[in-house]
């Protein structure tokens, strides 16, 4: 009777940054792909961003940003990720980014970054081929 | 450590995890639950329903901060509901509750329903003995969404408060059956919108004619004007769930054991359904018998649903053991 796991994902927003349409856009595309996406609002702290997701258990946190604070929020979120041994949970970006920037975030650990004009179903695709739900914990 | 030992010690990576395999099914989630129950039956568990939009998730918050100045610890459980089409959901009770984030005295979980019909989900119950024993005095469950049948908080929860707003519709609405005979409190939030004073209005004829079905046990059903987004009308909402607390805790009446009663029984009903269809499926398959197989007996109109059951049932149930 047990029915497959669902992928849960955390879609947030740090930083100030006030314009959180795309980040509903993408909300809207991941429920219809079948994921439970935890939605918080604008104006998030790295420290609530990692509090939320582990309490809500997500296995993915999609941030997105547009006011070019990503290269303090986006390491930062890594590291409260290794404090609270919950590195098993993925991040990826969303947003405005310049490109010289893109390589350093991966090198702190974000599985993939997104630029403006990438489609919603290529963003569903390779979260499909990338991240699967992690498996149930032992007794 | 152990799961169990983990959560009973608090443990927010464990317990969140532990939530998650209940809500998705994993097979060893009984074994944890069992032996957490010994362990639960400490907190007050708080129900909070009514339409979409009137502010459950805004006065679950500021529900939460009044029990934070009264240093209780706080669960909450959050449902939104699930597309029948896509099986996704979009969970958005959180956005209210941000100023609780980083409180670790504060544990909130969302949900989707999952097609399950109610307002709550299916593994609601067992969610709330997981925040019990891990040792959170108050849990506030917020029901999806609900219209005018859904009920089934007031077997989960202590205390149920009904939430509205002004110009949900006329009286007759008031004394309709469902779900207003389920509020041990009533709140008319967003009561600086025109028409608040004849909502309450309706609702004391409504508590006075004594159609709630439970008027008999001594209880007057409160009825409190709010904003939440204001905090106006907080503290007296705050004040009438301890006062229904105290009543109940009181049991002169024996009001407390009616309501032990109740949410031991769904819970109990819960657990037998499941198993029980659990163990019946187990054992067809093992027989080589496919769910399918008797679903295509039916489409096909060989056999009626009702013989099919019944045949599967006198099979079954010689000799059973799980």
């Amino acid at each position: 009777m047990s029915q497959d796991r669902k992928l849960r994902i955390l879609v947030a927003k740090p930083g100030l940054d006030g314009h959180d349409r795309g980040a509903r856009v993408i909300a809207r595309a991941f429920r219809d792909a079948g994921f439970e996406v935890v939605y918080t609002g604008c104006h998030q702290t790295p420290e609530q961003i990692v509090s939320t997701a582990i309490q809500e258990d997500v296995d993915l946190i999609g941030l997105s940003i547009l006011s070019g604070a990503h290269t303090y929020s986006f390491p930062r979120i890594m590291e409260l990720l290794k404090e609270h041994r919950a590195q098993d949970i993925q991040v990826i970006g969303g947003g405005i980014f310049p490109l010289e920037d893109i390589p350093k975030l991966k090198s702190v650990g974000i599985k993939e970054i997104f630029e403006p004009g990438a489609k919603l179903q290529d963003i569903v695709d390779w979260i499909r081929s990338n991240i699967t739900p992690r498996t149930g914990m032992a007794a | 450590m152990s799961v169990v030992e983990q959560i009973l010690k608090g443990d927010v990576r464990a317990t969140a995890r532990l939530l998650r395999d209940i809500d998705d099914q994993m097979p060893n989630t009984h074994e944890i639950l069992r032996e957490l129950y010994p362990h639960t039956g400490k907190a007050h568990v708080i129900g909070f329903t009514g339409s979409p939009g009137v502010g459950k998730s805004s006065l679950v918050d500021q529900l939460a901060i009044c029990c934070r100045k009264d240093d209780l610890t706080v669960g909450i459980l959050a449902v939104d509901p699930t597309s029948p089409f896509t099986g996704g959901a979009i969970l958005g009770d959180r956005i209210r509750m941000q100023r609780h984030f980083l409180d670790g005295g504060v544990f909130i979980r969302s949900l989707a329903t999952r097609g399950h019909f109610g307002g709550l989900t299916r593994s609601t119950n067992d969610m709330i003995n997981v925040l019990d024993a891990m040792g959170k005095d108050v849990i506030l469950v917020e029901t999806v969404g609900v219209g005018q049948d859904e009920v089934e908080v007031a077997n989960s929860a202590h205390t149920t408060v009904l939430i509205t707003i002004p110009g949900m519709g006329d009286d007759v609405q008031a004394i309709k059956a469902g779900i207003m005979e389920i509020g041990c409190i009533f709140v008319v939030n967003k009561a600086d919108r025109e028409g608040s004073r004849k909502t309450v209005r309706e609702l004391m004829n409504l508590v006075e004619l004594g159609l709630r079905r439970r008027d008999s046990d001594g209880w007057e059903p409160l009825i409190i004007e709010t904003e939440a987004i204001k905090g106006r009308g907080i503290d007296e909402l705050y004040q009438a769930i301890q006062k229904h607390r105290e009543y109940l805790a009181a049991n002169d009446r024996g009001q407390m054991d009616d309501v032990l009663h109740k949410r031991a029984r769904s819970q109990l009903i819960e657990v037998l359904k499941d198993e029980a269809l659990r163990t019946l499926l187990r054992r067809l398959e093992s027989r080589g018998i496919s769910l399918e197989s008797l679903i295509e007996q039916i489409k096909s109109r060989e056999k009626d649903p009702y013989t099919l059951v019944q045949d599967v049932l006198a099979n079954e149930l010689r000799d059973f053991t799980c």
